[in-house]
């Protein structure tokens, strides 16, 4: 489209109302004032309106839009507080039918609405994508010709312009030199041109909501590209003291990492500890002070096959505590949870069953027995059947639970030299069941327990990317909220003295810096056209 | 030291009670504002909050020394520092501003904070692990900050709304402007009925399955009117009337929702003798007090309380607070419903700017907007830790 040419000679983009060198109005029912919000320029979102994507761009940039896009991710975020989300609920219940239990048709419809599951649902990931979008439209649509305007601005400007502002005096006379000095001594920028002044304060800060956005978009940007292989690892180890394990998600082409428990540590506050006396006794059980694990990080040699633990590499020792995560390459280690006094080791004695004396001790690892033990002078036990986590399933038979040795329970065959055929024993915790025609006895003797700590494995290369948003958008708003754009034009004009005066916010701070101005030197007191409204 | 501690807030308390007094002086109902006494009693004001502030100031720094932590760790502590952040956000604003009738607002709502305050256990209590971070101190006290700073936009709403809604008739708006002083005469009742029942020692017992199906027991120390959902009273104190239902589930949350309903009936008995002895809507009353206030200033104010408090807001609620959850869980966000109501306060407030800015919300309507976004700082403070669960109800 052709450009406007205004009489002062400066060419403007097709759609411009105020000039963007001298602010004359370029049509006869431009209002000035309402137009200074973004000078006068010509945004495309105002001029173009007749193609499809002129209209997805208007529908995107206007505020109305980018506001009901903020509330209803507001009022959703709301509603899904209501009822606890899926990750909070217990681990083994199905939420299909665990919110209608719980909590009656409201949760039915809380769940089948997908509020249970809110920051995952498309519909929500939908109004984020369509916020970002809003953000990015709006924000060229008037930050781009703002700028432009902002930067052609003359010092003269046309009379309409400073006549319809919304602070304005006419003076007979003014000592120029006083009011620059003035004006300096009020760190306004000053500039001259023929006898005429233009004094700005904070342009700076004009930028505040394109900068804020900005960092929005990229802090938006980060929160997305978590969905992306390789970006984020979130895996959770299980340790036992002692022992050495993979970090599951560490692995790559130069190796593995492992890691070893040397040591699980629970400390508690002391109940008779005078400073937290009362607060300690009026609640009931152990208040912890510190969960920590003491650890060894190794990794494994390129193309070590895994289980293969001895070419493992020591790279370093460390502690790893709550809000003190261990730190290697990408990854941090994080306190999780943990498991205190998890059986590892038991003892027994093979005993004469009549006189208790005893023909040797056998110690069973718990997680890796042996099948067979010797114990010398023919004396041998064998473990036939090893239940870690016993119980009598459905049939009354003999099972486990799973593979964690919470109640271990054994099936021996004892041998001596006087039955060398063996006899045989049901051996558990606080069980020992035999035929009952046994002449050995197996007796307990013992017990080793290990703590296990539990860590999780994170990596999150999004995280830079997310806090540069945030930094970014910090900026933004403290230059948009704590600074204003104040502007004073002064123009000689025809034997008076104009005097106006523009700011974006803040027009209290601006009065209070004109009165001091006119104060200080002849100018008339600039008047408030607008009474209220506008601030 | 606890105890210099705990009379230097008792001090604060009082002296804060005087500003308010000094300020209401200094309101003029006759023609001209700008009376000498106004300025006179104003100062005095001013400087009394200070040195209230100064009071409290020594509270926060005496029971850090003897707790060696930061005392923003349980809610009476945490609501006391919320408190003194609304003090120090007056104390900007009129620094700025000098509007002697924002004094009389601010002062006693930030007294009406501590009190409530106050009404908590005040035992120092020690750290669990997640909590035993720097950046927990930074992000809970940069976040008070800002909701105090926020809360002082919604005082000077508040006298906006007093001045400027038409009081000759019965509106939407009137009754509104009651309901929000019922609310706040609502929590003097709680005060005053906490207060009553811990002077006679009341206490009444209930029994009731935790988690883990072991009893513990429940100690109420005002009448039960809700009891806990699937209680045995153990004694034979009053009540209660009804159980309260089980998806209420924060830590002792059929208590606080007893608590809660004892506030709203004792809050209700204030406010109907007041109606009585001044015979017309306590928004009309005040109204008279308030008519010399600049309206426009009001509500230049509660913009500018909105503009200092948001990004110190998105500081502390949202950026610190992730900085610390990230070190401690791992995560920097969990949508825990703590977590959520403080993005929800940042997206209101993040709208109110957008509504003023480019659709010419100004005056009442931005005002009604301060108010709602005080009610959704209040109630992330205290509704989110009554019925909703989380990490945060530790507290
Ligand atoms: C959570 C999301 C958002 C946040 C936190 C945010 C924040 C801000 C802030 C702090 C300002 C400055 C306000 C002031 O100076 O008083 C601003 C201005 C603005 N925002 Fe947003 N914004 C968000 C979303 C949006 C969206 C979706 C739109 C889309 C229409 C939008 C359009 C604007 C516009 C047009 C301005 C005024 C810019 C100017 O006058 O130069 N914002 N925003």
């Amino acid at each position: 489209m052709e450009t406007i040419v205004c009489e002062c000679g400066h060419s403007n983009p097709y759609g411009t109302s105020l000039c963007q060198a001298c602010g004359k109005p370029l049509e006869n029912d431009v209002e000035v004032l309402t137009s200074m919000r973004y000078e006068g320029s010509a945004r495309r979102s105002q001029v173009y309106k007749k193609t499809i994507v002129d209209q997805v761009w208007n529908f995107f940039s206007s505020v109305k839009v980018g506001v009901w896009l903020i509330i209803t991710i507001l009022v959703a975020a709301a509603i899904g507080t209501i009822f606890p989300q899926v990750t909070f609920i217990p681990p083994n219940v199905d939420p299909a039918t665990h919110y209608e239990t719980e909590y009656g048709t409201l949760g039915k419809i809380y769940y089948l609405l997908g509020f249970h599951n809110l920051y995952g649902s498309w519909w929500f990931i939908v109004l984020l994508g369509l916020l970002g979008l809003s953000l990015i439209i709006a924000s060229l649509d008037r930050g781009i010709p703002l700028y432009k305007a902002l930067k052609t601005q003359r010092v003269t400007r046309h009379n309409k312009f400073l006549e319809n502002q919304r602070l304005f005096s006419v003076s007979k006379e003014a000592d120029l030199e006083e009011i620059k000095y003035t004006l300096g001594s009020l760190r306004y920028k000053v500039r001259e041109e023929n006898g005429n002044l233009f004094a700005e304060k904070g342009r700076f800060s004009r930028w505040g909501a394109y900068v804020n956005h900005v960092g929005l978009i990229i802090f938006l940007t980060g929160a997305m590209l978590r969905f992306f292989p390789g970006m984020y690892v979130d895996e959770i180890v299980w340790v036992r003291e002692g022992e050495t394990t993979s970090i599951p998600g560490t692995k790559d082409d130069n190796g593995q990492y492992y890691l070893r428990n040397n040591d699980f540590i629970l400390e508690k506050y002391d109940k008779k500890d005078k400073k937290f006396n009362s607060a300690l006794n009026s609640v009931e059980g152990d208040v912890a002070k510190n969960y920590q694990s003491n650890v060894t990080l190794f990794k494994s040699n390129k193309g070590t096959v895994i289980g293969e633990k001895g070419k493992l590499e020591k790279i370093k020792d460390g502690v790893i505590r709550v809000n003190e995560p261990l730190k290697f390459d990408s990854f941090a280690l994080y306190q999780t949870d943990f498991k205190l006094d998890e059986l590892n080791k038991m003892s027994f004695n093979l005993e004469d069953k009549t006189s208790g004396k005893s023909f040797g001790k056998l110690t069973v690892d718990l997680h890796e027995p042996e099948t067979k033990y010797d114990l010398g002078n023919g004396y041998k036990v064998e473990i036939l059947d090893y239940y870690p986590n016993f119980i009598l399933n459905d049939q009354d038979e003999p099972a486990t639970v799973n593979n964690l040795p919470d109640n271990p329970a054994f099936v021996f065959a004892m041998y001596s030299p006087q039955k060398p055929q063996g006899e045989k024993a049901f051996v558990g915790i606080m069980k020992n069941i035999d035929s009952g025609d046994n002449t050995l006895k197996m007796s307990f003797a013992g017990l080793e327990t290990k703590d296990l700590t539990a860590l999780t494995v994170k990596k999150d290369l999004t995280l830079w990317i997310i806090a540069l948003g945030g930094f970014i958008f910090m900026i933004g708003v403290t230059q948009g909220l704590y600074w204003n754009y104040r502007r004073i034009w002064i123009k000689q004009n025809q034997g008076e003295v104009w005097a106006a005066a523009h700011t974006n916010k803040n027009w209290y701070g601006l009065k209070k810096d004109l009165e001091f101005l006119t104060e200080k030197t002849e100018l008339t007191p600039l008047e408030d056209r607008v009474n209220s409204s506008e601030k | 030291m606890s105890e210099i501690s705990s009379t230097l807030l008792y001090s604060a308390f009082i002296i804060y009670l005087f500003s308010t007094l000094f300020f209401s002086m200094s309101l003029s109902d006759k023609k001209s504002s700008e009376a000498a006494y106004t300025k006179k009693w104003g100062k005095v004001g001013f400087i009394t909050a200070c040195a209230g502030f100064a009071a409290q100031l020594g509270y926060f720094i005496t029971r850090w020394i003897a707790s060696g932590h930061a005392p923003v760790s349980n809610l009476f502590e945490f609501t006391t520092f919320f408190g003194m952040m609304m003090v120090l956000g007056f104390i900007v604003l009129y620094s700025i501003y000098r509007t002697n009738g924002l004094g009389v607002f601010a002062m006693p709502v930030a007294l009406l904070v501590i009190a409530y305050a106050s009404m908590f256990p005040k035992d120092i209590s020690p750290l669990i692990p997640a909590l035993q971070s720097d950046w927990l101190k930074i992000h809970v006290t940069t976040a008070a900050l800002g909701e105090g700073i926020l809360a002082i936009s919604f005082v000077s709403g508040l006298i906006y709304l007093i001045r400027t809604v038409d009081q000759t008739v019965s509106t939407k708006k009137t009754k509104w402007l009651e309901i929000i002083m019922y609310s706040l005469i609502s929590v003097v009742g709680f005060v005053i009925i906490s207060l009553a029942f811990k002077g006679a020692g009341y206490e009444s017992s209930f029994e009731v399955m935790n988690k883990q199906n072991q009893p513990v027991k429940i100690v109420y120390e005002l009448p039960a009117i809700a009891g806990p959902a699937n209680g045995d009273h153990l004694d034979r104190g009053f009540g209660p009337l009804f159980n309260t239902p089980s998806w209420m589930q924060g830590v002792n949350a059929s208590m606080k929702l007893n608590t809660f309903i004892w506030s709203l009936l004792s809050g209700f008995v204030l406010y109907g003798l007041l109606r009585l002895v001044l015979r017309k809507r306590i928004s009309a009353a005040l109204q008279t007090k308030v008519k010399n206030v600049n309206s426009e200033l009001l509500d230049e104010i509660s913009y500018r309380a909105v503009a200092i408090g948001f990004p110190i807001f998105s500081l502390g609620a949202l950026i610190f607070a992730m900085i610390w959850a990230q070190q401690a869980w791992s995560r920097f966000w969990g949508w825990d419903p703590k977590e959520v109501w403080a993005l929800i306060t940042f997206l209101f407030y993040a709208a109110y700017l957008h509504l003023r800015l480019s659709r010419g919300w100004h005056g009442e309507k931005s005002a009604w907007l301060c108010v709602v976004g005080f009610w959704i700082i209040t109630f992330n403070l205290i509704a989110v830790n009554l019925v909703l669960v989380g990490l945060h109800s530790y507290a």
